[in-house]
């Protein structure tokens, strides 16, 4: 694992811009927004945490921020190059982990490097991806015999091994047990703090997003409108039981709408 | 698309391969008694010995040769019969394949018992039309060098027909997946084209290419090429968007995404394209075979039944039965290699 931080190191952190973002799709030719005039910068480095109800269309955002969709209006800029297609620079980390079935584990992680053409000499970079999601014993197997939250650490696994100086994460932790997702979370906080890329991670987990992130973006529900942002000022590690993240996860809570907790 | 229920029948038709998966399984009792020897053995020892002896013993209606041949081979078989009665439990795994088939071994030698009475010792099943066991074996005898190159000319024409048949199909089936412009074109014309039996362009072909052997293997081609540029197309443009998604933000050009992404996950289709168009070479190979060759088994059927030399007929369709299910068990063997990472359980 150190070794994967130190050379992650080298990769320059990106920033993030979203500038006046909205979306809509065509169904069946009714019109659906789904994203309303969405802004948001992110400091290279910077780890920001978006939560919104289900559905509301933090997906769809991710995949604008990848370069898989192009947004209907408003611009997406990386370093201030505006973002036109997907490149290996920003990875998402995608809901379903989506492996390949027909390869083995090992391969699904290599993809990336084998797309790219940098196989032979980065090989040794995935036995350590594989082993920071302690996923080296099943480098042989296949998809179909990984429960859902080993195949969801072999996707994350996939997108870290190709240093990307941004990181997009949809909901990586959601399908974890509650104690996997525990040790991978501290896991991912330590490499993203000795990695230092810049990360955007999408959850509907209060206390995830707390646990995490320097900066908690509240959406509404559909079409999405940026409700608050929270700035989290507590140091890592975090605690639970710490009154100031109390607090931040009631104020969190109620701009969601849900009272009394 | 239309080729859905294609794809049902043939999975069905998977389960042919797996012999030993019956719904009542355990039917076949296999199980090892204390005293060990093994009675359908015995049982069938029997028979292959009063084969050996009628087919000696009694003379034949009219001669069809190779008479103590076939006696000797089925009195040999009976022989090992019984030592593996007496040894089977002492072979292990082996001896355990060999018991499974004990009710095969006993209906062959029934079969062989029957057959050989009612053909060459009693005519009631007569000459050209019926030949007992042994008139086969004399076809063997006497005729095994014609009929050795006779399969060496079939193999050599389905060989070059059926693999320049399935990379074109393939190639085909690949773009027409891929590409939207080349499907708007194609795809109307293979639907079209697609399931006129290749038989059908006999004559034109006969035509319009210089030699028999060109055109024959330009039907194979078209026989086996059709079903695999079909169903590759069905399994490409059916690949599941979020695996194209995943590779293009990990780097994947185009290249990569057809070869690395497409191809594979299609692959499964593919493997039902390559199984009916292996069946369809056949067919057309036997009847190209038949109307313009000069060797081959299709051609030796069509010569001797010309001459109602029927178990000449029979002999080579012995030999059909064993070349043609040898290919299609190589493909599925090839196709459990391939797809591997499909099967259910561990590895
Ligand atoms: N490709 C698409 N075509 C049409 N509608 C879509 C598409 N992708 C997402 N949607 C719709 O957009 C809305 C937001 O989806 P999504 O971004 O996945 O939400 P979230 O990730 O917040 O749960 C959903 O109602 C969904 O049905
Ligand atoms: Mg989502």
């Amino acid at each position: 694992m150190t070794a994967l931080v130190k050379e992650a190191a080298v990769q320059r952190a990106l920033s993030l811009d979203i500038r006046s973002v909205s979306h809509h799709y065509d169904i069946a030719g009714v019109r659906f927004e789904v994203l309303d005039d969405i802004s948001l910068s992110l400091e290279p480095g910077e780890f920001v945490a978006l939560l919104g109800p289900s559905g509301c269309g933090k997906s769809t955002l991710l995949r604008l921020a990848a370069g898989l969709e192009r947004p209907r209006t408003g611009t997406l800029l990386e370093d201030n190059t505006e973002i036109e297609a997907p490149d290996p620079s920003r990875l998402l980390v995608f809901q379903d982990p989506t492996l390949f079935p027909w390869r083995t584990v090992r391969k699904n992680v290599a993809t990336g490097l084998e797309a790219r053409g940098l196989l032979p000499e980065k090989a040794h970079r995935i036995d350590e991806a594989l082993s920071l999601v302690r996923l080296e014993d099943f480098a042989n197997a296949y998809p179909r015999q990984l429960s859902g939250g080993m195949a969801q650490r072999v996707a994350l696994a996939r997108a870290l091994v190709n240093d990307p100086g941004l990181l997009l994460l949809d909901e990586p932790f959601g399908k974890l047990d509650s104690l996997t997702r525990l040790s991978l979370q501290t896991e991912f906080l330590k490499l993203w703090q000795n990695a230092g890329f810049t990360a955007l991670l999408v959850t509907h987990d209060v206390e995830e997003a707390l646990l995490l992130a320097g900066r908690v973006v509240v959406l509404s529900d559909r079409p999405a409108r940026i409700l608050a942002e929270f700035k989290v000022p507590l140091d890592y590690p975090r605690h639970r039981d710490d009154p100031d993240f109390i607090r931040l996860r009631r104020d969190i809570l109620h701009r969601l709408g849900v009272q009394n907790v | 698309m239309a080729s859905a229920d294609i794809l049902c029948s043939f999975k069905e038709m998977n389960v042919m391969s797996d012999v030993a998966q019956t719904a009542d399984g355990g039917a076949i009792s296999t199980s090892v008694p204390s005293f060990s020897i093994w009675h359908p053995g015995l049982v069938a020892a029997v028979f292959w010995f009063l084969t050996a002896a009628i087919t000696w013993g009694l003379p034949d209606v009219i001669p069809w040769g190779s008479q103590g041949l076939f006696a000797a081979m089925t009195a040999v078989g009976g022989g090992v019969l019984v030592a593996l009665a007496l040894t089977i439990h002492h072979l292990g795994a082996l001896g355990r394949r060999i018991a499974y088939w004990g009710p095969w071994f006993i209906a062959v030698g029934v079969w062989f018992l029957v057959w050989e009475y009612t053909t060459a010792k009693t005519g009631w099943l007569p000459k050209p039309f019926f030949s007992p066991p042994h008139g086969l074996l004399q076809v063997y005898v006497v005729d095994w060098s014609r009929l050795l190159i006779c399969i060496g000319y079939s193999l050599r024409l389905w060989g070059i027909g059926f693999f320049s048949g399935i990379t074109v199909g393939f190639a085909l089936g690949v773009a027409l997946g891929w590409s939207a412009r080349f499907n708007y074109w194609g795809m109307p014309v293979l639907k079209l084209i697609g399931p006129v039996p290749a038989t059908a362009w006999i004559p034109a072909t006969f035509y319009f290419f210089p030699t028999t052997f060109h055109a024959s293997i330009f039907l194979v081609a078209l026989s086996c090429g059709i079903p695999v540029a079909i169903l590759t197309a069905a399994g490409v443009s059916q690949v599941n968007r979020a695996f194209y998604d995943v590779a293009r933000t990990l780097g994947a050009n185009e290249r990569f995404l057809v070869l690395k992404v497409a191809v594979p996950a299609a692959l499964n289709h593919v493997f039902v394209g390559l199984f009916m168009g292996l069946y369809y070479s056949f067919a057309v190979l036997v009847v190209a075979e038949m109307l313009g060759a000069k060797y081959g088994l299709g051609w030796y059927i069509a010569f001797q039944s010309a001459y109602s030399a029927y178990a000449n007929v029979y002999a080579t369709i012995v030999i059909m039965a064993i070349l043609c299910s040898g290919l299609v068990k190589l493909l599925f063997v090839a196709r459990d290699r391939l797809l591997v990472w499909q099967e259910k359980g561990l590895i």
